[in-house]
């Protein structure tokens, strides 16, 4: 099938860049989720690849072909657009069979193809009805129809489900996942959703102002985020940060000093090594920690930090509890079964092994 | 007129003298009525009794004499007037009028708009603005500057086109087509405003799409664009159909309604109603004109409700 590889990509509109510098590599029949806020370039990056725009800098490639300069016809890509697209006087059938249509397929095959794509994407029922008469769902899944009869290279959605419901996201997002599988072509997936970004991809692409910050399994960009954007932007609800600065203690050990509550926190022997070795000693320094590894008691404890609760949110399966430290809120993951009262006093500390540190001037990740 | 009316019973404490507010529904009908005898004078009344006199011999000139002038006659004049040879000449030439005219309105018309709405250089506006000018005048007025353009001693129509002494005006077998062209040349602009429109309401996206899908500019002009316009087109096909098949000012400044003039329904109807006064016959003429615009219009009106749809 298809790998696509992005080289300096830079696309500016006016004044504003919106893509910066992009480089990216994305394997043959690789599920890869491009993930930001608003406005970051992702969409720009996927219409790059389209064809839809050119990039003013940098290559595009297609299985090692440069696509460049080619319009969006001579790319063999198919694209879902975000509000469908649909031709609004064509039938479902007809808007699924379109792009057969335009290849001068016979009228037994194009029947024979959309009813194919109509199988997979179970919507034999409504290939007699026009776009308006369709729900959000059942648009999308024409569009997406539209998107596999012709078999393409790669495919590429651009927030193909952020319009629908909650709870038609999750299964759409399900089918999503196994028409991948099913058809296995290179898929490059937008979305601002970062759920699902992570239960989707095979790696996340998170970009940033144009700029792509990391590029990762879920597994990674979640539990070892290369800056402090992704490690807020990943997560729901995102890491926590406080201020620190590492200080010499007694017997020469680095410890963490949180000004905001005017306390020392102990770190593991190697996350020193690791501050010592890249010379962040005397640097101000963020401490991370995700809401699931903030210990939480309600009794006094040993090397807790007494704090005060703010806010409990239940989510049902959990519940988050925001505490006050100093002037920052932390945010707290608890079983469901804990439901402290606002304003109870209560105690918190940090799971050494999964705190990470970065560097407050630059954002990079230090441990 | 004061909106407050004065009533005894308000007028009251320590004698001073208050007024009652007019109530919603009496200032409604204030402003409601004067419109609504208007259009009874001027349109209704009119429209039941030209009706009437379509079936009687009557001439506005002659006195009004109740049973001699109207006389009722029931439906000669109609018969009269489908028996008349003539008459078919005079539809065919209307037809053919309203065939060619609007004909070349709407492929000019869409064609400049689809070159216009496309292109991206500087001046468009202007251009576009020029291109309306002639929609602005008055058709009399046009009538007669294209009179003297076509002059075949000194108009400049036939020196631009290097066409040598061509009678454009006086010739009965050509001008029908000096007419054609001059409406042609007056009325593209309506339809091309309204294609611009229609055009630039399609969605930038279905053209992406289309690229997507790897359609031909033709396909995507044949599938997106015009089923798109189409609506559009249409509502300038009616418009264009109602006042073709009625044209009278640009015929009349042009050639006048002598003997030369093209047979065109209208002409004949100011023929017959104010220059030999046979109203009653005007009358039932204007009748069938009537029909047959009502009747064609109805069935565009059908064809615009389904691609609305």
């Amino acid at each position: 099938m298809a790998e696509i590889a992005l080289r300096n990509i830079v696309k500016r509109f006016g004044s504003l860049v919106a893509v910066n510098n992009l480089n990216l590599h994305i394997r043959d029949k690789e599920f890869v989720v491009l993930l930001g806020p608003s406005g970051c370039g992702k969409t720009t990056t996927l219409r790059c690849i389209s064809g839809l725009e050119t990039p003013d800098e940098g290559k595009i490639l297609i299985d090692e072909e440069d696509v460049t300069n080619k319009r969006a016809s001579q790319r063999d890509v198919a694209f879902v657009f975000q509000l469908y697209a649909l031709y609004p006087h064509l039938t479902a059938y007809g808007n699924i069979a379109f792009p057969l249509v335009a290849q001068g397929l016979s009228k037994k095959r194009t029947r024979q193809e959309v009813d194919r794509a109509a199988q997979i994407l179970r919507i034999k029922h409504i290939l007699n009805k026009k776009p308006r008469e369709l729900s959000g769902g059942d648009m999308q899944r024409v569009a997406l129809g539209r998107a596999i009869v012709r078999r393409p290279k790669v495919f590429l959605l651009d927030e193909p489900i952020g319009t629908l419901d909650a709870k038609f996201r999750e299964e759409m997002r399900a089918e999503l996942k196994k028409l991948h599988v099913d058809i296995g072509a290179t898929t490059v997936y937008v979305t601002h959703d970062q759920v699902e970004a992570m239960s989707m991809g095979d790696r996340v692409v998170i970009m940033n102002l144009g700029v792509l910050q990391q590029v990762g399994t879920p597994h990674e960009v979640y539990n070892k985020p290369k800056n402090l954007f992704v490690a807020n932007f990943i997560g729901s609800p995102g890491m926590n940060f406080i201020s620190c600065k590492p200080l010499r203690g007694p017997g020469g050990k680095l410890a963490l000093r949180l000004p905001v509550v005017n306390t020392t926190i102990a770190i593991p022997d190697e996350t020193q090594t690791i501050i010592i070795d890249k010379k962040k000693e005397e640097k101000d320094l963020v401490l991370g920690v995700r809401p699931e590894n903030v210990i939480f008691s309600r009794k006094e404890k040993s090397n807790h930090l007494q704090t005060r609760v703010y806010v409990v949110e239940t989510m049902g399966s959990y519940n988050i509890t925001d505490v006050r430290l100093g002037d920052e809120t932390i945010k707290v993951r608890t079983a469901p079964s804990i439901l402290p009262e606002v304003g109870e006093t209560v105690y918190i500390s940090f799971d050494p092994q999964r705190i990470s540190i970065f560097d407050e001037e630059t954002g990079d990740s230090v441990v | 007129m004061s909106i407050f009316k004065r009533s005894k019973e308000n007028r009251t404490r320590n004698g001073q003298v208050y007024y009652r507010p007019m109530r919603d529904i009496t200032l409604l009908r204030l402003f409601i009525f004067p419109t609504i005898i208007l259009l009874i004078v001027i349109n209704v009344f009119p429209l039941f009794w030209s009706l009437f006199l379509s079936f009687s011999r009557y001439s506005a000139k002659m006195p009004n004499i109740w049973g001699k002038n109207p006389r009722m006659i029931g439906t000669a004049n109609y018969s009269r007037i489908l028996t008349d040879p003539d008459i078919w000449i005079r539809f065919i030439t209307t037809a053919k009028y309203v065939v060619l005219s609007v004909g070349g309105e709407m492929i000019l018309g869409f064609g400049l708009a689809l070159l216009i709405f496309r292109s991206n250089f500087k001046g468009k506006g202007l251009i576009t603005t020029l291109l309306v000018l002639p929609m602005t005048m008055s058709p009399v007025i046009v009538g007669l500057m294209w009179q003297l353009f076509y002059d075949p001693n000194w108009g400049s129509f036939n020196y631009l086109l290097g066409l040598g002494r061509i009678d454009w005006v006086s010739d009965p077998a050509r001008n029908l087509y000096s007419i054609v062209i001059v409406d042609i040349w007056m009325w593209t602009p309506f339809v091309m405003l309204l294609s611009i429109a229609g055009l630039s309401a399609i969605p930038r996206y279905l053209y992406e799409a289309a690229e997507i899908d790897r359609a031909s500019w033709w396909l995507k002009f044949w599938k997106i664009t015009l089923p798109m316009v189409y609506p559009l087109l249409l509502v300038a096909l009616i418009f264009r159909t109602i006042e073709a098949f009625k044209i009278f000012d640009l015929p009349m400044g042009i050639v006048g309604r002598g003997a030369v003039a093209p047979r065109l329904l209208a002409l004949h109807l100011y023929n017959v109603s104010f220059v030999t006064w046979k109203t009653s016959y005007g009358s039932a003429l204007g009748y069938i004109m009537l029909i047959i615009i009502i009747a064609t219009t109805s069935i565009f009106i059908k064809y615009l409700k389904k691609a609305k749809q």
